[in-house]
């Protein structure tokens, strides 16, 4: 094991390998502002689209007038689930969201029809224009009753998304001796809040295919959904990625793909989507509001014996990814500690609220929250230090978690708490501010890649060839999505170390190329990284081979090093050996895992991710605001192939984890969302994050590229557990909820109202 | 320069447009009037921008007296004004955000007549009062009387609003309130003014009624309670009592960004911090 | 017509409706691309533009109020080489960039801050990037990007 700096301050020379902090290759273009975002995307002759959307939660679709609409100057067509030549379905999981409405409406901001246009504003007008015949339907807003016997089928089936019913143990029988602390928690609403608009570029092909740009995480699944939908062969889809301005979870569904390749099939003309900031917030998946009941049970000298958890999640109008992320919650409900018994029931339901799905944490930051809120009572009621009683219970390499699955990779949860508690802490105030400090500590466990058996893979071509002035270069392609995390940088390193080469360059990322699977569950590094290195592998054997052919040594006794084979009888430059260029594709896949068994059991996890935070607050709580002092991070991380980027992830993490702790919130009402805007859903500002103290372990795992585990969602899952611990510890008020709102602090204080 | 956008030079070129076309929409800063453009609230058919017209972008002091133009940026107001009006320039500081306060201005915030309109609230804590032009002439209007509900005022649809009048102080403080360090719409705020040498206490409080208001309860009190001769600080539990009085004065509503109990109690804080800091600078 | 400076150059535009913005000029009307739109409320800065010399954001300027006067972007700001300013270096070298939608903003923006605070406290770097949402990197690689912008400037004064 190595201990990376706390913090790389500046990017190394380009031609740094795996370990370096090397510096993005987008970022000349995003710093002079040349970077095309899919809401940058133009061509001559571009119509605009817009979108009509249900005003309602729940309604029957009786008629639409498109007339008025179409007759405004400028506008070419109005469509609707009529025009949807396809099946009329997507969705991640399960195809049950229709494309463009028929019928029936499930959510405020369903799109009805979409609207094409020679400018955006008189797209909008038109989309105005379009009168939907909506008979209202009662709403199902309430998730408790969302499955009670009586209540409306929102889908056939019924409302019951997922029931993930996990027993793990045998139940402790009452005993007098052990304690048991009860409570319930909540958590809201969170958006993504990605910074660049869902946004695209749809151009008729001349076969009557259609190529689009876009913004999205996972190109591949698009085309298959878009293909089905659309009503096309995969093949008459070309899907090339454009510049993502954030995702977080945010862009794994389908936004604006299919409706803008509508209008660009039926009026045969490039058509452009972008939505204002108002209609992302209606335009994406949020994060699954949780409601949670836990008992944990343990012995008066802190060993827990058990924990129970009733979970339910409020999955909103169409299920996304609500199936695997109800999976989170359920295996990870009793967080990164051993317990001999875990009983655990998890439920996402179908309502009329906005769809909730994929957001960084998925599942597992919801539970944190409950568990380690949990965890301190538990210590607060045993008398005992809150860290004292999570080191006594933390999991480590070889213990089993709540699905049977023992943990066989690094598993360093006591070294990463002890290291952030031992820091000093944080400098005391000085500014004579009436604040109280509070500490608070949090711990957290995530599964990385894919789980319960999805043949999970990457792609990657890696083309070595020779530039016109004779110096070698490397050209990558893959699938896989930049969304700002890093992972063309990481692609670049890797290349670099595999074969020796600096200059490393890529060609588009778009579907001419296999399979790389999702930016998501932390796992591109892991899964497109490893498919890089598998390329680079075929590359340097086909080197190998050529330099065996052409000196005639056995293939065994050569080896590339330094951009150069070397070989007994001296070293032959790669120039020399790739006047043919070399063009290798490589598919990655990780270990199996299984599903899960009707008990909740099994091996369905690829790896596990830990970290560890101490969050210091200065809460004034007579105003009831909470100012962060200071978040202290230990994460591991396998090994940081990019150390300036793994830094990046954790701060970024970082924030929002305090977002959702103390500000960010979607606030719904009978369906409808409030706070559609920057204004009232507020994010995190540079004002509002404190000092941050880093601490990057790199215990190398065996079954993983470079030893590496995935860091993109660790830093974020315990930070609004800390923070609340935190807030407890300074004013003392029962905290069930994050964001914990201002009211929830001076709705007991003494002050008179 | 095109028809439907009007960019006099001169306050009487402005007032003559604004005579001529009461229903066009003046800006200044256009970062109100923006939002609500883009967020499709509101068209801009035709518009009387003032950003050109000097006589109303600077300030000036007169004895105690000071000026401040309608047009002055609220940067400028906090860079150049914190000696004469500290809580003026401390409420200025605190909208939105640097760029926001580069363009907004003073006459801006009073024109959109917000409950939450930070900048407001030592005008009224400060018995300043509000200058309006039109071609009948010039009028002064009290703070306290301008503003009557949300984005109503007594402006006249061919008046200007041209000038904040305001007396110097050192007694006086704003404190505001939201969910986040910054960029925040106040969920509460105070501004208090302490002036001995007149015998005048001022308690004005934002978001916790339709306009922002003086809070005639806790003035009362404090006028009345208050050793003007002697000048002994009042003790803690003054301090407190004057915030509870103040409390009383609210009208607060729950919405999105908090509850109407958080807002009563959050302004008896605000307000007794505030006077408590306004008291000690007078000393 | 609407005639203002953008980046040095004259430019003249017409049948500008009163209400649009000078973002919606500059990238629809004068290819500028590189000022971002992601809120239209001025809540996020990815649309900062100087206006004559101070930051302003362009979602909420009406392009008609820049009539006469001087705008600088991105693009003004980026030297004409292809190479990068001391701000847009010390972005890249600490890791200030992430999906960089926001990055644009935020380059202007720390260059209005270096001109009124060549050597800034952590305090005034805080309250001047305060407009500047940044979804990705936490800040922490801006705070040090500023810095160290702010000590290259000292180390080859400009």
């Amino acid at each position: 094991m190595s201990i990376a700096p706390e913090r790389p301050r500046t990017a190394a020379d380009p031609g740094v390998g795996v370990g370096g902090a090397a510096a993005r290759p987008d970022g000349p273009a995003k710093v002079r502002g040349e970077f095309e975002f899919s809401s940058d995307l133009h061509v001559p002759g571009m119509l605009h689209g817009a979108t009509v959307r249900s005003p309602h939660p729940h309604a029957r679709i009786r008629g639409i007038d498109t007339s008025r609409a179409l007759a405004i100057r400028g506008v070419l067509t109005v469509v609707t689930a009529d025009d949807v030549a396809g099946t009329n379905r997507f969705g991640l999981e399960r195809r049950d969201q229709p494309v463009l409405a028929d019928g029936l409406v499930r959510y405020v901001g369903e799109p009805v029809a979409v609207v094409a246009a020679t400018s955006p504003a008189t797209a909008r007008r038109a989309a105005e224009a379009v009168v939907v015949d909506f008979e209202v339907l009662d709403a199902i807003t309430d998730a408790e009753t969302a499955t009670a016997p009586g209540t409306a089928e929102l889908h056939p089936g019924g409302n019951l998304v997922r029931h993930l019913r996990l027993r793990h143990g045998d139940p402790v029988p009452d005993d007098p001796g052990l304690v048991r602390v009860s409570g319930e928690y909540h958590v809201g609403m969170q958006d993504q809040a990605f910074l660049g608009p869902e946004s695209c570029l749809a151009e008729p092909t001349a076969g009557g295919g259609i190529h689009l740009r876009c913004s999205t995480q996972w190109l591949h699944i698009d085309r298959d959904q878009l293909a089905a939908a659309l009503g096309l062969p995969p093949e008459q889809l070309h899907l090339t990625l454009a510049g993502v301005g954030g995702a977080f979870g945010g862009r794994e569904d389908l936004s604006v793909q299919a409706h803008a390749a509508l209008l660009a099939l039926r009026t045969g003309r490039p058509v452009a989507m972008s939505y204002p900031r108002r209609e992302s917030f209606v335009g994406h998946v949020h994060r699954h509001p949780a409601r949670m009941r836990y008992t944990h049970t343990a012995t008066r000298d802190g060993r827990l014996l058990a924990v129970e958890a009733d979970i339910l999640l409020d999955g909103g109008a169409y299920a996304s990814t609500s199936p695997a992320v109800v999976g989170n919650a359920g295996c990870f409900a009793a967080g990164p500690y051993a317990v001999p018994s875990v009983h655990v029931d998890a439920r996402v339901v179908y309502t009329n609220n906005p769809p909730c799905g994929a957001m960084r944490g998925f599942g597992a930051i919801q539970v944190c929250f409950a568990y380690e809120s949990q965890m301190d009572e538990l210590a607060r009621v045993l008398g005992m230090d809150p860290v004292e009683l999570r080191l006594r219970n933390a999991v480590t390499t070889g213990s089993t978690i709540a699905t049977g699955q023992t943990v066989d990779g690094p598993a360093p949860v006591a070294e990463l708490l002890e290291r952030v508690a031992a820091r000093p802490p944080a400098p005391p105030r000085t500014d004579g501010a009436p604040t109280v400090r509070g500490v608070g500590y949090g711990l957290s466990i995530k599964n990385i890649c894919k789980s319960a058996g999805v043949d999970d893979y990457g792609t990657a071509r890696v083309r070595l060839f020779l530039r016109p002035d004779g110096r070698p270069a490397v050209q990558v392609q893959t699938a896989a999505s930049e969304v700002g995390q890093g992972l063309v940088t990481v692609q670049q390193q890797i290349v670099r170390t595999e074969l020796g080469v600096a200059d490393v360059g890529f060609l588009p990322t778009d579907t001419t190329v296999g399979d790389a699977g999702t930016a998501s569950a932390s796992r591109q590094t892991w899964m497109s990284g490893g498919a890089v290195q598998q390329a680079c592998h075929r590359v340097r054997d086909e080197l190998l081979t050529r330099a065996a052919t052409r000196t005639g040594h056995p293939r065994d006794d050569l080896r590339l090093q330094d951009g150069a084979v070397h070989t007994p009888t001296g070293a032959i430059p790669l120039a020399e050996l790739i006047d043919d260029a070399v063009d290798e594709t490589a598919v990655f896949r990780h270990r199996t895992t299984s599903p899960l068994d009707e008990e909740g059991q099994g091996d369905a996890h690829v790896a596990y991710a830990f970290a560890a935070h101490r969050v210091t607050v200065d809460v004034d709580a007579e105003l009831g605001t909470v100012e962060v002092v200071e978040v202290a991070c230990a994460q591991d991380v396998g090994k940081a192939i990019n150390p300036l980027g793994v830094a990046g992830q954790m701060h970024g993490g970082i924030v929002q984890g305090l977002g959702l702790a103390i500000m960010e919130e979607i606030q719904v009402r009978d369906g409808r969302i409030l706070n559609p805007g920057f204004t009232d859903y507020l994010i995190p500002t540079a004002a509002d994050v404190g000092a941050h103290h880093l601490d990057i372990l790199e215990h190398l795992r065996p079954d993983s590229p470079y030893g590496l585990t995935g860091v993109g969602e660790p830093p974020m899952l315990s930070v609004p557990a800390a923070v609340a611990a935190a807030v407890r510890r300074a004013t003392g008020a029962a905290i069930h909820r994050v964001p914990i709102r201002p009211q929830d602090l001076t709705a007991t204080a003494d002050v008179p109202g | 320069m095109d028809q439907h956008y009007f960019r006099p030079t001169s306050l009487s070129d402005a007032l003559a447009l604004r005579s001529e076309r009461p229903s066009a929409t003046v800006v200044a800063g256009g970062t109100d009037v923006m939002v609500a453009v883009n967020e499709g609230r509101r068209r801009l058919d035709e518009v009387i921008d003032l950003g050109d017209v000097a006589e109303l972008g600077g300030w000036d002091l007169d004895g105690d007296r000071v000026r401040v133009g309608a047009t002055l940026p609220l940067t400028r107001v906090t860079d150049e004004l914190a000696a004469h009006l500290p809580a003026l320039a401390a409420a200025a500081r605190l909208v939105g955000s640097p760029p926001i306060r580069h363009r907004a201005t003073l006459g801006g915030n009073i024109a959109t007549a917000s409950p939450a309109g930070d900048t407001l609230l030592p005008m009224l804590a400060g018995d300043s009062s509000i200058e309006v032009a039109s071609v009948r002439g010039i009028r002064e209007v009290r703070s306290d009387e301008f503003f009557l509900g949300p984005g109503r005022t007594v402006l006249a649809p061919d008046e200007l609003i041209t000038a904040v009048r305001a007396t110097t102080a050192r007694g006086e403080a704003f404190a505001k309130t939201g969910t986040r360090r910054a960029m925040v719409i106040s969920v509460a705020a105070a501004a208090v003014r302490i002036d001995p040498e007149r015998r005048h206490l001022g308690v004005a409080l934002g978001s916790v009624a339709p306009t922002p208001r003086r809070a005639r309860t806790a003035e009362a009190f404090g006028a009345r309670e208050l050793d003007w001769s002697a000048r002994t600080a009042p003790d803690e539990g003054w301090w407190a009592e004057l915030g509870r009085r103040a409390a009383s004065d609210t009208a607060p509503i729950d919405d999105l960004r908090g509850t109407a109990d958080h807002r009563r109690r959050v302004t008896a804080v605000l307000v007794a911090r505030c006077a408590r800091q306004a008291w000690s600078r007078t000393c | 017509m609407l005639r203002f400076t953008v980046n040095g150059t004259e430019v003249a535009l017409h049948d500008v409706p009163p209400g649009e913005s000078l973002l919606t000029a500059l990238r629809e009307r004068c290819g500028l691309r590189g000022t971002k739109n992601a809120c239209e409320q001025g809540e996020c800065g990815s649309c900062l533009v100087a206006l004559d010399g101070r930051t302003a954001c362009s979602c909420l300027v009406p392009a008609h109020q820049v009539h006469g006067h001087e705008v600088t972007t991105i693009e003004g700001l980026s030297p004409d080489n292809g190479e990068l300013d001391t701000v847009q270096q010390a972005f890249l070298d600490c890791g200030a960039v992430q999906c960089g939608f926001c990055t644009p903003g935020l380059v202007v923006a720390v260059h209005d801050l270096l001109a009124h605070h060549p050597d800034p406290t952590t305090e005034q770097t805080r309250e001047a990037l305060a407009g500047n949402l940044c979804r990705c990197t936490g800040y922490h690689g801006i705070f040090d990007a500023v810095a160290l912008a702010a000590q290259r400037r000292k180390d080859v004064p400009r």
